[in-house]
């Protein structure tokens, strides 16, 4: 008998994978509806931060069966291990739905015990695609067109001009050889006629002679031609070829006064932690311009701007009017430029509101793609929710919303970035 | 030739490589084809990392697979259990082919090894190609390549028709898998030349036995009904009739529809082979390791691993405990196997009385050899589960009516118990225990074409309506028309309904 052993280890691992990203798309839907209690159970920075894995519950994908309805029909169980029953002795069934495994053979069946559900880990960049599918900033191709800023560099064939570190060596031999079949060709041919010559006719010895110098100057010749000529060599030819990039500039504006309770600050750093995400994540090139204000505005950095605990009183406009300056001095043209401002809506005095209402509408807007404005946690409209309602009512580009709970902001900010049809 | 202290040195040590495999074989395959009399297919036996044997678990044993999602659920669902150390994996898996391919650990040591050579290559791979079942339905020698032909296949359909397409019918098909075998073997199909013999045949007979007195009856009514009925009989490979009559489905479609029932038809005797299958491996690694012993070929620490491994292997909780979940097939297996030898050589009054033909005999090895060519798992407790094995198990039989809000002990242990506790065991392997007797019924020919499927009612149990309108979506999707379930042939009795 024969046997025949294989050694499997050093195979291509990973031979599940792609059963495995099968899975992963048929469970879209799902993963995409147990966002919103991801967002809200797990802090957002533990996503993006760490490169570990994100674990998805996942309920049932349904592989239905004919099956039987449990409990239903006569049965005899035969189990192991007797230990003190004898025959005729009768038991209570436990009570339907408790689920309870009297004698160990409900178990299996029960349909509360759903085998289906699972987790499946993802990893950071799979769950960040998840997460940001269908979304984008709207109008983005307003701006673009016209601003082409950048070149790549792509093949564009041959060319007989350039640097040695792009010479191509097949080609300039392939040349090379032809040249050198093409031109030796007429000194070959040649040489055969004279010696043919030289054999089959009768000669005198100063004509043999003569024709053996020729030969040997044929033979010269053909010899001095060169292997490589300046006229062979071929060099790779790149072309600059313009790319179109998107450049935009976020503004993210939080309110930080001494009104924004905790809860209140923590769904807006969500909020904005979760824009920030989608942002480096969706596009390659963004500028965030991040600005705090309690009672007067200030630029700051990403890491202040999450961390920072300063606090005091709330003045809104000194934001708006940061955010102008900032636009004038640096994104004045060729910009996309977008905002997203979260506030309690609390604000010192109804001028105040007003003043936001003018910038919004007569200095930013006109300037800007896409505006929005969320309100944490206020039941009531606020000055400012109310200003802001009349610039919606004027202006296409800009969107108020509110929230109350972390599990809200999923929804809402699904709605601000939703990827709009666009109509070609 | 090589000596047994040269044999007992290289199996006795922790660590193992390509050649001890190839010197174990020798032994192994002498043993198993002069004491124990089994006749295999060649070996192939693949050493393979735990992640292989995880990837080799989700494709259920396949050596190679078309693409789903399904697959890609089980491994998930195995790798998870596997990394909470909820689950170990086991030592070996199996692959009914010719050659026979089976996977071995690359941590298992050098007994375990051996174990895994005497119970897969051989114990199993006997099984594989003796058993009536697997002889009957699977065909050993093709299915590698046809598996190779169906995943070429399929990705091909997936290019040309996008995966979407592909996995629709891949998913519908899954849902009926239970239902794409076919459980006799169905007269061949004959040919047109036979079918006119068969006509003239008929002419001739008529002919022949022409009867006045026939033609002078009056006329019978018309039974259309009968004319009307489609299919004649029922059909039990639901997927078999919906690949050749559905209206709808193109070619490509019934293609898959096939591949899907060819690979049921070939998992269908493992289901119904379980305790036996087990146990003519275990019985046989036992027997191959025991004699590797007495011939000296391995030491008294050897034979100590191998027990442990073995007792393990076929361990059996008791009902109240913890790590209870059914009968072990392996321990049963086993055990009858063994009370078969016992009987054999060493027949207490009791065997004699139960088991003339066997006990007392001697001839234990061919009664082995017997009964795993001719028997299923039903079968195999019904006719061999011993007195022995019912005491040493301490099997009881609680009696389970739906009616009745209580349990019974109906029978126990002892002499009056015996015969029901085994006639009960067995009936409980039987496949309509848990997978429900479905047939196609009917097919509304001259109405609207819809397709009934009849559920024959077993031990009065219900069908969970809820799963079974999911299953009928499946199947409306692949027939194009209403279909609708029915039991017990009462088409007034709809279990449900998709239309």
């Amino acid at each position: 008998m024969s046997i025949q052993v294989v050694d499997r280890r050093n195979n291509p691992k990973g031979k599940s994978s792609e059963n495995r990203q099968r899975l992963l798309k048929r469970l879209e839907n799902q993963i995409q509806k147990a966002l919103p209690d991801i967002i809200k159970n797990t802090n957002v920075k533990d996503i993006s931060g760490s490169g570990e894995q994100v674990k998805i519950p996942v309920k049932g994908v349904g592989e239905p069966q004919f099956s039987y309805q449990p409990g239903t029909g006569n049965h005899h169980h035969i189990q192991p291990g007797n230990k003190e029953f004898s025959t005729g002795d009768t038991f209570k069934k436990p009570p339907k739905g408790s689920g309870g495994s009297g004698n160990g053979q409900q178990g299996s069946n029960d349909p509360s015990n759903s085998e289906d559900d699972f987790f499946v880990s993802v990893s950071r960049d799979e769950f960040l695609d998840f997460f940001f599918a269908d979304l984008e900033l709207p109008d983005m191709v307003k701006k673009h067109l016209n601003t082409i800023v950048d070149f790549k560099q792509k093949r564009a064939g041959y060319s007989n001009q350039g640097t040695p570190n792009r010479l191509n060596i097949v080609r300039s031999y392939q040349n090379s050889m032809s040249r050198r079949m093409a031109g030796t060709l007429y000194f070959d041919k040649e040489i055969e006629k004279l010696k043919t010559r030289f054999e089959k006719e009768r000669l005198s010895e100063e004509e043999k002679e003569l024709i053996q110098k020729e030969i040997d100057r044929l033979q010269k010749m053909k010899n001095a031609m060169s292997f490589m000529e300046e006229t062979d060599l071929r060099y790779n030819n790149f072309e600059q070829y313009p790319v179109p990039i998107t450049s935009a500039v976020m503004f993210c504006i939080m309110d930080v006064s001494g009104s924004m309770g905790e809860k209140e600050k923590d769904i807006a750093k969500r909020f904005f932690m979760l824009l920030y995400l989608f942002l480096t994540k969706q596009y390659e090139r963004i500028e965030i311009v991040f600005i705090r204000h309690h009672t007067e505005a200030k630029e700051v950095s990403e890491f202040e701007f999450f961390n920072s605990k300063e606090s005091g009183g709330t003045v809104v406009a000194p934001a708006l009017e940061l955010m102008r300056k900032i636009i004038q001095e640096r994104y004045a043209t060729n910009w996309n430029i977008y905002s997203a401002q979260v506030s309690d809506g609390d604000v010192w005095n109804k001028t105040d509101a007003e003043d936001c209402g003018k910038l919004m509408l007569n200095e930013l807007l006109p300037k800007i793609q896409y505006a929005n404005y969320i309100e944490v946690c206020r039941n009531t409209p606020s000055d400012l929710w109310d200003v802001y309602q009349n610039v919606k009512s004027k202006r296409n580009n800009f969107e108020i919303g509110k929230i109350h709970e972390v599990s809200q902001i999923w929804s809402v900010f699904q709605d601000f970035y939703k990827k709009k049809t666009t109509a070609l | 030739m090589k000596t047994t202290a040269f044999y007992r040195n290289l199996f006795c040590r922790a660590d193992w490589n390509i050649q001890t495999i190839l010197e174990a074989d020798d032994v192994i395959s002498q043993i198993a084809k002069d004491y124990l009399g089994l006749d295999t297919y060649p070996n192939q036996f693949e050493i393979v990392s735990s992640e292989q044997m995880l990837d080799a678990y989700s494709l259920v044993g396949l050596p190679i697979s078309y693409h789903h999602w399904k697959f890609g659920k089980d491994f998930v669902i195995n790798q998870n259990n596997y990394k909470k150390g909820r689950m170990g994996l086991a030592y070996e898996l199996v692959i009914n082919s010719n050659p026979c391919i089976s996977y071995n650990m690359e941590d298992n040591s050098t007994c375990l090894t051996l174990l895994v050579l005497a119970h897969a290559s051989y114990g199993h791979n006997h099984f594989f190609k003796n058993n009536y079942l697997f002889k009957q339905w699977t065909n050993a020698d093709s299915i590698v390549d046809y598996l190779l032909f169906a995943r070429k296949y399929i990705a091909k359909c997936e290019e040309k028709y996008g995966y979407q397409e592909v996995e629709l019918v891949l998913d519908a098909c899954h849902a009926l898998m239970n239902y794409g075998v076919d459980k006799y073997k169905k007269p061949k199909s004959i040919s047109p030349k036979e079918e006119r013999e068969r006509f003239k045949q008929k002419v001739e007979d008529e002919r022949v036995l022409l009867n006045d007195i026939w033609r002078t009856l009056p006329n019978q009514k018309d039974d259309n009904s009968y004319l009307r009925k489609f299919p004649q009989q029922p059909e039990e490979n639901i997927l078999y009739f919906i690949e050749k009559h559905s209206p709808v489905l193109k070619e490509w479609q019934r293609e898959i529809v096939r591949i899907v029932r060819k690979i049921a038809q070939y998992f269908y005797p493992q289901g119904q082979t379980k305790v036996i299958n087990e146990g003519c491996a275990t019985f046989s690694h036992y027997e191959i390791i025991q004699q590797l012993y007495e011939r000296e070929f391995v030491d008294e620490g050897f034979m100590m691993e191998f027990l442990h491994h073995h007792s393990n292997v076929i361990y059996q909780p008791a009902f109240d405990s913890n790590h209870y979940s059914g009968i072990n097939p392996y321990a049963l297996g086993f055990a009858i196997f063994s009370d078969i030898k016992r009987m054999s050589l060493a027949p207490t009054s009791e065997d004699l009385q139960w088991f003339p033909e066997i006990a007392g005999k001697g001839n234990w090895k061919n009664d082995f050899i017997n009964i795993v060519e001719n028997y299923k798992d039903e079968t195999f407790v019904m006719q061999f589960l011993s007195p022995k094995v019912i005491r040493d198990f301490r099997l009881f039989d609680i009696e389970d009516l739906q009616e009745k809000d209580f349990y019974t002990i109906s029978n126990i242990h002892n002499e009056q118990g015996y015969k029901a506790i085994r006639t009960n065991l067995a009936l409980n392997y039987n496949r309509s225990k848990y997978v429900p007797e479905i047939q196609v019924y009917q097919v509304a020919v001259m109405g609207d074409r819809t397709l009934t499927l009849d559920y024959t009612s077993t031990d009065n149990r219900t069908i969970l309506k809820e799963k079974a309108e999911k299953v009928l979506e499946y199947v409306h999707f692949l027939w194009g028309f209403p279909v609708r379930l029915i039991a017990d042939e009462d088409m007034g009795n709809i279990i449900s309904e998709v239309k």
